[in-house]
């Protein structure tokens, strides 16, 4: 009885009609049509193109180009500026992504509880955000300045010695890394306050009633827990904008002092921007873009699993 | 276990007040339920007995202390929430266990790293462990203990915030609508299963919800509640039987009570709709009265206690009906009266009889006044017959 119930088809699952099926199916690719050709224009083309730049030896304004392999990918191995690029931005980012993100939980902790002044806070924290970083960058400099600065006068003052933060080459990148969290903290406390305000009331009321109501409990039972889908999504964002460290470089440092400051976005600019060796410049963007690729998709299949109950 | 004692509590809420002058005493072992309309004031006095909210003014006492200054968990309750509020990242054996947890091993030994440093922590663990297990086995839990929450049926996360509540053998057990997010049938079962559990536990319970249904079925007495006020306090019999205002009246009882316009009439006769009725009250305070009688207690045909109504609907309950009529005397006055599926349906102005003891009379104010001399049902039908 089941099996022969189960072979009749239902009367509206009946297929159209040959020809109906083709308008069908046709219609939807002309809804769809929009859609791919503008990703196809915007992402995947400029893509293909960069790819395919990364093979030959094109420079700007270079009449006619060859193809050489993967001799361009050969010499950015060989590259010491490239590898050094790499290792300072390596460390910009191991900096920057775990302080931008527990500052930023830090403060939205802080000022969540706070009912009439939290406006007030979330404002201040988030002015970096909405300011030019190129235009911020020069404040900092001139904040920085070794002896006309207000924070070396200020260190002064407190007796400590005249620090060059910018040109003293173990100082530059953990400076540029500040900076950097400066900037990008009040995002992430927004981010972080939509998080908190997304947690039911009645958790923490049931962590009261069940003896958790130390504060120490409570963030580590109800707090961080509940965060987690945010805390990934920050961090990752966080990792992606950290890795795309450039303006303060360019504005501040210009790499320098004697290349302790150059960061893989920058040698990026200078081959391509300065130098007109395209080619290699495209071969440098792809390896930037499967950096990021690599190790997003890696935090995101690792932290994934664990923050989604 | 304990008894507890609530003394003049009240709270506002900015101007709004929430509760006025509370006092109750609820004994130990009693499943006493607070049950009102959304915004009645039940779920902040349940807040207030467990202390996540805090008084204006009154005293709860639990098993004879004042615990006015103890924090939620120093009060040794137990609250079940209308979102179970279980804790989504642990799992059901986690979840039940950290009450436990929370109380027996110290901050460095709750620490995430730290924990695997003590020794002391395993024999606890150890403890803690049996007596989830304990739990869980009266509850029928165990099967999913490594589950989380999420995935969990509603009538199974349901078990695990009782587990929570149980396994620390609390003093009381409060409960916040626990019922309400369930479907139907399942909350049904679930009745049954929480007095069964009442039962068995001897605990005191105190159960909020806004379902009349619930509150009659389970409590051993009910508060009800409305405007930051107990309207009534007393056994399901009584409330149902002698609702002391038409607020309770209306509130208590499914389909809700019928309600009629009435008069004081000479000699204390009470005149409903030109007809004097064989019911006399003394002492009524104002010549204005309300008369109410159950849809239950209504049958269709003439008698000495009739009103004349015009047939609108029938709803059909199954083995029993309720059947719509307006008033024929003020057509915006809707009475109902639940019937036995087997009578026949009545068309057009039919009159619809009732009992003179099933009558409830209140006053203007809406508060209930005792009927006397209802024995005199002779000499009253007689005259009944005349006016007619």
């Amino acid at each position: 009885m089941n099996t022969v119930a189960a072979q009749v088809t239902p009367l509206d699952a009946v297929p159209p009609a040959g020809g109906q099926r083709w308008v069908e199916r046709f219609a939807g690719l002309g809804f769809a049509a929009p859609a791919f050709i503008l990703l196809v224009l915007t992402n995947l083309a400029p893509l293909a193109a960069l790819a395919f730049l990364s093979f030959t030896n094109y420079e700007l304004g270079a009449l006619d180009f060859s193809f050489v392999g993967f001799k361009n990918f050969g010499a950015a191995l060989q590259d010491p500026v490239i590898r050094r690029s790499v290792t300072n931005t390596l460390l910009y980012v191991a900096i920057v992504v775990p302080g931008g993100v527990l500052l930023s939980l830090l403060v939205a902790i802080l000022i969540h509880q706070r009912k009439r002044t939290r406006s007030l806070y979330e404002v201040i924290y988030f002015l970096p955000v909405t300011s030019t970083l190129i235009a911020m960058a020069t404040m900092w400099q001139f904040l920085l300045h070794p002896t006309l600065g207000l924070i070396n006068q200020a260190l002064k003052g407190l007796g400590f010695a005249e620090t060059a933060f910018l040109s003293e080459p173990r100082l530059v990148i953990p400076t540029l890394a500040a900076i950097g969290i400066w900037q990008l903290v009040g995002f992430n406390m927004v981010l972080f306050l939509a998080g908190l305000s997304a947690i039911p009331r009645d958790l923490y009321e049931a962590v009261d009633i069940d003896g958790a109501s130390h504060p120490i409990d409570r963030f580590l039972k109800v707090t961080w827990p509940m965060l987690g889908p945010t805390t990934m999504f920050v961090t990752v964002t966080t990792f992606i904008t950290a890795f795309k460290i450039f303006d303060t470089v360019t504005v501040m440092t210009r790499g320098g002092p004697g290349g302790a400051s150059e960061v893989l976005l920058y040698a990026i600019y200078l081959e391509g921007f300065q130098y007109f060796h395209m080619s290699y410049a495209a071969t440098l963007t792809l390896v930037f873009l499967a950096f990021t690729l690599v190790f997003s998709v890696l935090q995101t299949f690792i932290l994934d699993r664990r923050v989604h109950y | 276990m304990a008894g507890l004692t609530l003394r003049g509590i009240r709270k506002t809420f900015g101007d709004t007040a929430v509760l006025n002058d509370i006092d109750l005493d609820i004994a130990d072992g009693e499943f006493l339920t607070l049950v009102g309309p959304s915004g009645c004031g039940k779920s902040t006095l349940l807040r207030i007995i467990a202390g996540l909210e805090s008084q204006d003014s009154g005293s709860v006492s639990i098993g004879g202390t004042s615990v006015d200054h103890l924090r939620p968990h120093e009060r040794r309750i137990a609250m079940v929430f209308q979102n179970y509020a279980l804790y989504p990242h642990m799992s059901v054996f986690d979840n039940i266990a950290l009450p436990l947890t929370m109380t027996r091993l110290n901050l460095f030994e709750r620490l995430p790293l730290m924990r695997h440093l003590s020794l002391r922590r395993r024999r606890i663990m150890n403890e803690i462990a049996r007596e989830v297990r304990a739990v869980a086995e009266q509850l029928r839990i165990e099967s999913f203990f490594h589950r989380r929450p999420g995935q969990l049926s509603g009538g199974q996360r349901q078990r695990v915030a009782l587990g929570r509540a149980m396994v620390r053998h609390p003093q009381a057990f409060l409960m916040d609508e626990p019922l309400s997010n369930l479907d139907a049938k399942l909350r049904v079962h679930m009745r049954g299963e929480l007095t069964e559990l009442h039962a068995r536990l001897g605990a005191t319970m105190i159960y909020v919800t806004h379902d009349q249904i619930e509150a009659m079925t389970m409590s051993d007495r009910l508060a009800v509640m409305d405007h930051g006020d107990i309207l009534q306090l007393g056994t399901p019999a009584d409330v149902y039987e002698r609702p002391a205002t038409t607020a309770v009246a209306q509130f208590i009882g499914s389909p809700a009570i019928n309600l009629f316009q009435a008069r004081v009439g000479p000699g204390g006769q009470v005149e409903l709709l030109g007809r004097t009725l064989p019911i006399e009250v003394r002492n009524a305070p104002t010549p204005e009265l309300t008369v109410g009688v159950r849809p239950e207690a209504m049958r269709i045909g003439g008698g000495p206690c009739a009103v004349t109504c015009r047939f609108r609907r029938r709803e059909n309950l199954g083995s029993e009906c309720i059947l719509h009529f307006d008033l024929v005397a003020s057509p915006e006055v809707a009475v109902l009266c639940r019937v036995d599926n087997g009578i026949p349906i009545p068309e057009g102005e039919v009159p619809l009889a009732f009992e003179p003891r099933d009558c409830h009379v209140f006053d203007n104010n809406g508060r209930r006044i005792e009927v006397e001399s209802r024995n005199a049902a002779g000499r009253d039908l007689r005259r009944a017959s005349e006016v007619r």
